[in-house]
Parts: C-alpha cells; structure tokens; sequence
C-alpha cells in the first residue's frame, strides 16, 4: 500500500464517528468549575453547573455500522476515554 | 543491582534519576527507549517523570500503549519491582497496574513547591528503611496530581495497607491545607495489590543530595536497595 492511499477494500463502507467523552458524574471538573464562575461574572447569570469534555472525529472504514461502532467503542476503553473517570458516546454520521 | 530507566519521548526526569541511582548511590542504570520490548536482566524499572507524547490526550495515556509498556507489563506479571513519579505514576494508572486516576490539580495550577509526607506505610520495597509515620520533604512538580478514585478503591488500600505517602503539614496532620493538588484523601503515592508497583507524584530524585536542598528522597531510593539487593 502506498502512502496516502484511501481506497475503500471489499464490501467496506467509509464513515465518519463522532466522539463525545465526558467526566462521570460527582468527578470534580475543575475546568467546568473556573468557566462556570467566568460566565456568572460576566453576564451576572446564576448557572448552575459547566461540565467540560471532549469531542473527537474519526474516520473510519468497516463493513458496516455495528462493526464501526465496535471497533470505535474499543478505542474509547482502551484509549480514548479513561474508563476511570470517564464516560463517552460514540455515534456515526454517516452510516 | 541494575536499574532500567524507561525513556519516553518527553520524559525529562530520567537523567535525575540515573545520576542517584548511578552516581549517588553506585549501582548499574541504564535507559530503555520506549520501544523496547524486554527487560531482561534487569532488578528494578523506574518510569521517571516528564511530559511523555506532550500529556496529549490524558497524561500518561498515549505512553502506556508503547511497546515498552507490554514489556514493564510482563515485568510486574513476573513479580519484578516497578516505581512511577509523577508521569510516571499517571502511566502506570492509565496502564492499569495502578488504580485510581491522575487529574488537574484542583487550583488549575501548575504546583511546584516542597511538600511534606507522611509515610503510610513500611511494607514495600520503596518504604522499608523509614518508620510507620515518618514525615519527610519532597517537591512535586506537577498539573495533574489530583488523585482519584472511587470510595470501594480509596477503602480498600487503606485496609489492605497500600497508601505509601500523603500530603501532610510539618507536623504530619493530613490536612486540606497541605494537599497541594486536591488528592483524595491526601494520596500522594501508592502500591499496587501485590505490592510490587508503587507510585507517586513527588520527585524523591530531586532531594538526594545537600547541595539540592535536601536528602530526605535518598531514604526511598535505599529502601530500594535493601529490600532488592538482598532477594
């Protein structure tokens, strides 16, 4: 395979996944915490609460979607997400 | 006895810690590049601190899935001994060979300051040459100190014996004030349920000699020594 090459092999369909990783609940977000107190004095707006993740794309090639989200729920245990204090949803757009 | 000192590309505290095990304290060290894949012939594995793969991601999370990582795996299978500082200790939870995680420090800040720690615990290989409550001066230097876990995980190594050091005051009380990431409970190291893997955030290699400001690090390193030197 040379580099850069893209082609789609037998059977296999492209896509594109959205990731979305977040803290588990009662884990202190410290970054929610500081943005939550800059919203408040900037505006004056009681909020009650800013949680912050994180949101990744990934492409994709599988032979279909069960099989994408598979492998992409593999990578958030083993990478993308740390199951300790993490939760994530993956969803795929184009499927 | 022969050191390995795992190198990853943005470690930045492996030269510290080959000079106390190397020059201070006169045994062998060597480095062992992130790709390596045996530990062969060697008596100890440290993972020294530093920023490995830029803390993209988590830190410690891209680390962990490197080659030298099965290695270090193995390594533990087989009963070897293993220390983590700081990027070191967030590896080796993301490894899973530690519970529990490393997060921001509460304060958003980066914390590099002394700090004191009391000593949990004497059973373990980093901890046999100090007594039961001894409190000593080491610095952290760090963003992501924070340690957390969940209350069945901080219950059980406290029963089970395995809290190596918290943050405490100048008089040993385990305070809020002192912690200075927001650890829970305090936790500024532990050791894993077989009691060969330990980590910790503060830099013990940075406090081994007068000249640095204090020795009080040395006491873990000899710990090391006479625990492993005479198996």
């Amino acid at each position: 395979m040379k580099f850069g090459d893209v082609s789609l092999g037998r059977g296999e369909m492209h896509m594109k996944a959205s990731i979305t990783v977040t803290l588990k609940p009662g884990v202190l977000d410290t970054q929610g915490r500081a943005v939550r107190h800059t919203l408040e004095a900037m505006d004056g707006q009681s909020i009650r609460d800013v949680r912050i993740g994180k949101y990744i794309e990934v492409e994709i090639d599988e032979e279909n979607e069960a099989a994408a989200t598979a492998a992409l729920e593999r990578m958030c245990e083993k990478l993308l997400a740390n199951p300790v204090t993490e939760n994530y949803k993956v969803e795929i757009q184009n499927g | 006895m022969r050191f390995a000192i795992i190198e990853f590309p943005g470690s930045n505290c492996d030269h510290d810690c080959y000079h106390v095990t190397k020059h201070i304290l006169g045994h062998d060290a060597d480095f062992v590049w992130h790709g390596e894949t045996s530990l062969a012939g060697f008596d100890m594995v440290i993972i020294p601190g530093g920023f490995s793969y830029g803390d993209y991601l988590r830190a410690g999370a891209i680390a962990r899935l490197s080659p030298v990582m099965t290695a270090v795996k193995r390594y533990v299978d087989d009963g070897g001994a293993v220390l983590g500082i700081c990027n070191g200790f967030q590896i080796l939870t993301e490894a899973g060979l530690l519970p529990g995680a490393l997060m921001r420090n509460e304060s958003m800040k980066f914390v590099c300051r002394d700090t004191w720690l009391r000593v949990g615990t004497t059973d373990s290989f980093v901890t046999n040459c100090m007594s039961d409550g001894e409190i000593i001066r080491v610095p952290v230097a760090h963003m992501e100190g924070r340690y957390v876990a969940d209350d069945d995980t901080l219950d059980r190594l406290d029963s089970e014996d395995r809290i190596l050091f918290s943050y405490c005051d100048a008089t040993g009380d385990v305070t809020q004030q002192a912690n200075p990431n927001g650890s829970m409970r305090g936790i500024a190291g532990i050791l894993s349920a077989d009691r060969n893997v330990a980590g910790m955030m503060p830099h013990p290699e940075r406090v081994c000699e007068e000249s640095l400001g204090g020795t009080d690090g040395i006491k873990i390193f000899s710990s090391i020594v006479s625990k492993l030197v005479s198996v």
